[in-house]
C-alpha cells in the first residue's frame, strides 16, 4: 500500500507540473499572438492560428496517450487524481450549449432561464450522494455493466445499452454541430469542412488512447475553455462594475438595469415602433381571417396607387416605387398567407422589455403557475438526467479510490460552478452595455460592433429603423442568443486575439463533450454487446481494436446525421436528458439502496418510464405532431422537454412494485449489493476491478 | 461473508448523513423556486434575493454540499474501519 501511495501522490505532482507549464505556454501563445496582431497579422490567420494549434495539441495528447491496454483504454487506468478527473469532468459536461448558448439564453429569458444553470450544476449533488462512489467500488468500465451484474442476465444490459446510445447519440449530434459551426466562423472554412477537421481531432485522440487520451485531453480543454470563458467578462466587469469579479457586484448593475428598463417602457417613441409592430400583427391576423378577399384587396389597392401615380404625372422615384411594390406583391394567396403569419408573429416584439429579474411571467395567476411548473420541469429533468447520463458517471470509475470518487465529484462541480456562476453575470452585463450604448445611438454612428455583427449574420443580430427616426430603439433590435459568447470581446473593446480565443474556448467545449459521448456509444457497442453478449472469450487486443473501429463508424454516423441539420437541436439535447432521467436513474440507484430490487422490477421499471417518457414528447412535440402522430394535451401544461418528470417517478414506482410481486434477488446479487456499499469491506470475497 | 453490527451502523449512519444533505438540497432547489417571486422582494447585495439563489446562492450551496459529504464520508469510514488506506 505505501509504494502505491507514493506513487500515487508522485503521479499528481507530476501531472500539476505538466498542466502548469501547459497553461504557461497557453498564455504565452496569447500573448505572442496579441503581439502578432498589433504588428498587422490579419483575422483570418489568427483563427487559423487558434484551430490549428489547439486541435494540433489535442491530437499530440491523444498520440502521446495511445493504448492497447483494456484498463487503460477503457478507464485511464484508474489513476486519475479527483483533481484532474474533475477538471476532465468540466470538460466533459459543458458542451457547446453551455459555453455559447447559456448565457444567451439567460440574456434573452432572465431568471426563466436560470433554469438551466440550476438543473446543469445540482445534479452533481446527486452524482456525489447516490452514485459516484458506490459505481466507482463496483469498479467495472461502463454502465450496462452495472444493470446486468446488480440485475442479472442480457434482457436489462440490452435495454441498458440501447438506452446509452439513444441519449448520447442524440447528444453527439448536437456536439458536432457545433464543431462545425464553430470552425467555420472561426476560419471562414465551409460548414462541412469545419466538420471534418474538428472530427478528426476528436478521433486522433479518441481513437488511439480511449479514455486514458480523452482524460488528459479533456484537462488541457478545460484549461482553453475557462481562459477563454473567463477574460472578456472580466474585462467587461471592471468597465462596468470597477472590481475585476463582476460575478460579485453584478448585482448593482442589475438595479441600474432595472430603471433602464422601466425608462425604455415608458419611452415615447419605443411605443411608437411597438405599436408600429401591433398593428402590422393585427393588419397580419385580419387578412388571414379572410386571404382571398385580403389578397384581392391588397393587389387592387397597390395597382391602383401605380395607375395613379402614372396618371397625375407624379415624380420618376414615386412612380419606380409604386412599381417596385406591385412586383413585390406575393405572387398567390398561399405566398401572401405566408407573408401574413410572419407579420402576426411580430405581436412577440410589441411588449415592453420584461423585467430580467422577474421570475415566471403570466397574465394571470394560472399562466403564472404554469411557467413555474415548467421552471420547476426543467430543473428536476435536467438535475436527475445529470446523474443518469452515461458519459459523466463514466468518469468516477477512473478515480483510484472511492474516497477520490467523492472528491472528484467536488472539483468537477466546482470547475463547472466557476463557468456557470459567471452565465449570468455575463448575460446582465451585456445587456446593461447594449441597453445603455447600443439603445438611443443614431443608426449613422452605430458600435462598431453592432455594424460588424449585423453584417455578418443577421439571425445573430438584425437592426432595422422601423419608425424612420434615425434613432435605435430597443424594439427595433432582433438578437440571436449565441451573439452574446461570441461578441462579448467586442462589446468590451478587447483585440481581436480574444475573439479568436472565445472560438477556441467554444471548440474546446464541443470537442471534449464529443470525445466523451463518442468513446460511451463505442464502449457501449464494443464491451457490453460484443465482448459481453456475443463473444465472451475474445482477446483483450481483439476488444481494444474492435472499440477502435466502432469509435470511428459512431463519428462517421454522427457526422452524416449531423450534416442533415435536423431540426432543434436545444430540443433534442433536453429530450437525451429525460431520457436518461426515465431510463438510467430508478434502476441504478434502487439496485445500490434497496436489495430487494430484482431483475423483473428493473426490466418493467426501465421500459415504463422510457416509454411514458417517448409516449408523452411523441403525442405532444410539434415536430412528431406535425407528422401525423395524433397530437394530445398537454399534462398540467408541462413541455414535452420535462417529460421525465412523469418517466421517472414511474419508473421508481414499477420497479418497487413488480420487485414486490416477484421473488428476491439472489444471495449472490445481495452479497454484490453489500460490496458496493462498503468502500473496503474485510474478507468480501467479490473481486473489486475487473480487467 | 456476514456482515457485522459495526457494518450495519456504518450503513445506517451512511443513510442519514445522505438523507440529510438530500433535505438541504430539496430546499435550496426545490423550495427556493418555488418561492422565487416572494424572495424577490428581497434585496441581497443588490440583487432581487429569489434571482440571486438561482444564479449563485443555490450553486454555493451546491459545491459545500458536496464537499461537506466527501468530508463527513471520510471521518466515517476511518472510523468504522472500512477506508481505503493512504491512497492518495
Amino acid at each position: 500500500m505505501s509504494t502505491s501511495a507514493f506513487s500515487h501522490s508522485a503521479f499528481s505532482r507530476q501531472l500539476k507540473k505538466y498542466y502548469l507549464f501547459y497553461t504557461g505556454g497557453f498564455i504565452l501563445f496569447l500573448l505572442a499572438l496579441a503581439v502578432a496582431e498589433q504588428l498587422g497579422l490579419s483575422r483570418a490567420w489568427i483563427g487559423y492560428w487558434f484551430l490549428f494549434a489547439t486541435i494540433g495539441l489535442y491530437a499530440g495528447i491523444g498520440w502521446m496517450t495511445r493504448t492497447q491496454d483494456v484498463a487503460e483504454y477503457y478507464v485511464a487506468g484508474r489513476k486519475v487524481p479527483a483533481f484532474f478527473n474533475g477538471m476532465a469532468t468540466g470538460a466533459d459536461w459543458m458542451s457547446a450549449a453551455s459555453f455559447i448558448g447559456m448565457a444567451g439564453t439567460l440574456f434573452l429569458s432572465g431568471y426563466d432561464g436560470l433554469a438551466w444553470v440550476m438543473g446543469w450544476t445540482g445534479g452533481f449533488c446527486l452524482v456525489a450522494l447516490f452514485l459516484a462512489p458506490y459505481l466507482r467500488k463496483f469498479g467495472q468500465f461502463t454502465i450496462p455493466d452495472f444493470l446486468a451484474e446488480r440485475y442479472g442476465g442480457n434482457i436489462v444490459r440490452g435495454i441498458g445499452v440501447v438506452s446509452a446510445i439513444c441519449c448520447s447519440f442524440v447528444y453527439v449530434v448536437a456536439q458536432i454541430y457545433g464543431v462545425g459551426l464553430i470552425v467555420s466562423r472561426m476560419t471562414g472554412l465551409e460548414f462541412g469542412v469545419g466538420v471534418f477537421v474538428g472530427l478528426a481531432g476528436i478521433l486522433v485522440c479518441a481513437m488511439l488512447g480511449g479514455m486514458r487520451a480523452v482524460t488528459w485531453t479533456q484537462v488541457a480543454q478545460y484549461i482553453v475553455l475557462i481562459i477563454a470563458y473567463l477574460t472578456p467578462v472580466v474585462w467587461l466587469g471592471v468597465k462596468h462594475t470597477g472590481i475585476p469579479v463582476p460575478q460579485i457586484a453584478y448585482g448593482y448593475t442589475m438595479q441600474k438595469l432595472a430603471d433602464v428598463e422601466k425608462k425604455i417602457t415608458a419611452d415615447p417613441k419605443e411605443q411608437e415602433v411597438r405599436k408600429i409592430f401591433s398593428d402590422r400583427a393585427a393588419a397580419g391576423k385580419a387578412a388571414l381571417a379572410a386571404p382571398d378577399k385580403s389578397y384581392a384587396d391588397g393587389k387592387t389597392k397597390v395597382e391602383q396607387a401605380l395607375a395613379s401615380a402614372k396618371s397625375s404625372n407624379a415624380p420618376a422615384d414615386q412612380v419606380a416605387a409604386a412599381e417596385k411594390a406591385v412586383a413585390a406583391y406575393p405572387a398567390s394567396v398561399n405566398a401572401a398567407k405566408v407573408q401574413w403569419t410572419r407579420e402576426t408573429g411580430l405581436a412577440a416584439r410589441a411588449g415592453p422589455p420584461r423585467p430580467h429579474a422577474q421570475a415566471f411571467p403570466g397574465k394571470d395567476e394560472a399562466a403564472q403557475n404554469t411557467a413555474r411548473l415548467n421552471f420547476i420541469g426543467i430543473v428536476f429533468c435536467m438535475m436527475f438526467g445529470t446523474a443518469a447520463l452515461p458519459h459523466i458517471l463514466m468518469r468516477y470509475y477512473t478515480t483510484p479510490s472511492v474516497q477520490q470518487a467523492r472528491v472528484s465529484v467536488f472539483w468537477s462541480l466546482v470547475f463547472i460552478f466557476l463557468l456557470y456562476f459567471t452565465a449570468p453575470c455575463l448575460a446582465v452585463l451585456a445587456k446593461y452595455d447594449m441597453y445603455t450604448n447600443l439603445v438611443g445611438s443614431s443608426f449613422a454612428s452605430l458600435p462598431a460592433w453592432a455594424a460588424a455583427w449585423a453584417l455578418v449574420d443577421p439571425g445573430l443580430l438584425n437592426i432595422t429603423d422601423i419608425n424612420k427616426d434615425g434613432i435605435v430603439q430597443l424594439a427595433e433590435i432582433v438578437i440571436g442568443g449565441d451573439l452574446i459568447v461570441l461578441a462579448t470581446p467586442e462589446i468590451a473593446g478587447l483585440p481581436y486575439v480574444v475573439s479568436g480565443l472565445v472560438a477556441a474556448g467554444g471548440l474546446a467545449a464541443a470537442l471534449s463533450t464529443a470525445d466523451g459521448l463518442l468513446l460511451t456509444i463505442a464502449n457501449a457497442l464494443a464491451h457490453d454487446f460484443y465482448y459481453k453478449m456475443i463473444d465472451p472469450h475474445a482477446s483483450t487486443y481483439k476488444r481494444v481494436t474492435i472499440s477502435k473501429i466502432l469509435l470511428v463508424m459512431a463519428a462517421i454516423t454522427a457526422a452524416y446525421v449531423t450534416s442533415l441539420k435536423p431540426g432543434d437541436i436545444l430540443f433534442l439535447v433536453g429530450a437525451a436528458f429525460s431520457l436518461g432521467a426515465s431510463a438510467f436513474f430508478p434502476p441504478l440507484v434502487i439496485g445500490i439502496f434497496w436489495k430487494r430490487a430484482n431483475k423483473w422490477g428493473a426490466i418493467v421499471g426501465m421500459s415504463a418510464g422510457l416509454g411514458i417518457c417517448i409516449y408523452y414528447m411523441m403525442r405532444t412535440y410539434p415536430f412528431f405532431t406535425n407528422m401525423g402522430v395524433p397530437k394530445m394535451d398537454l399534462w398540467f401544461g408541462l413541455s414535452p422537454v420535462s417529460a421525465g418528470m412523469f418517466g421517472l417517478p414511474l419508473g421508481m414506482l414499477t420497479i418497487f412494485i413488480v420487485s414486490l410481486l416477484t421473488a428476491p434477488p439472489s444471495k449472490q446479487v445481495q452479497e454484490l449489493v453489500e460490496h458496493v456499499r462498503y468502500p473496503n469491506l474485510v474478507g468480501d470475497t467479490l473481486v473489486s476491478e475487473a480487467r | 461473508m456476514e456482515l457485522t453490527q459495526k457494518h450495519h451502523e456504518y450503513w445506517r449512519k451512511n443513510l442519514v448523513i445522505t438523507a440529510i444533505l438530500f433535505a438541504v438540497w430539496f430546499v435550496a432547489t426545490f423550495v427556493e423556486a418555488w418561492f422565487a417571486r416572494e424572495l424577490n422582494t428581497i434585496t441581497f447585495l443588490g440583487f432581487p434575493l429569489g434571482f440571486y439563489m438561482s444564479a449563485q446562492g443555490s450553486l454555493i450551496i451546491y459545491v459545500a454540499l458536496i464537499g461537506i459529504y466527501a468530508l463527513l464520508m471520510r471521518k466515517l469510514d476511518l472510523e468504522y474501519n472500512v477506508d481505503e488506506g493512504d491512497l492518495e
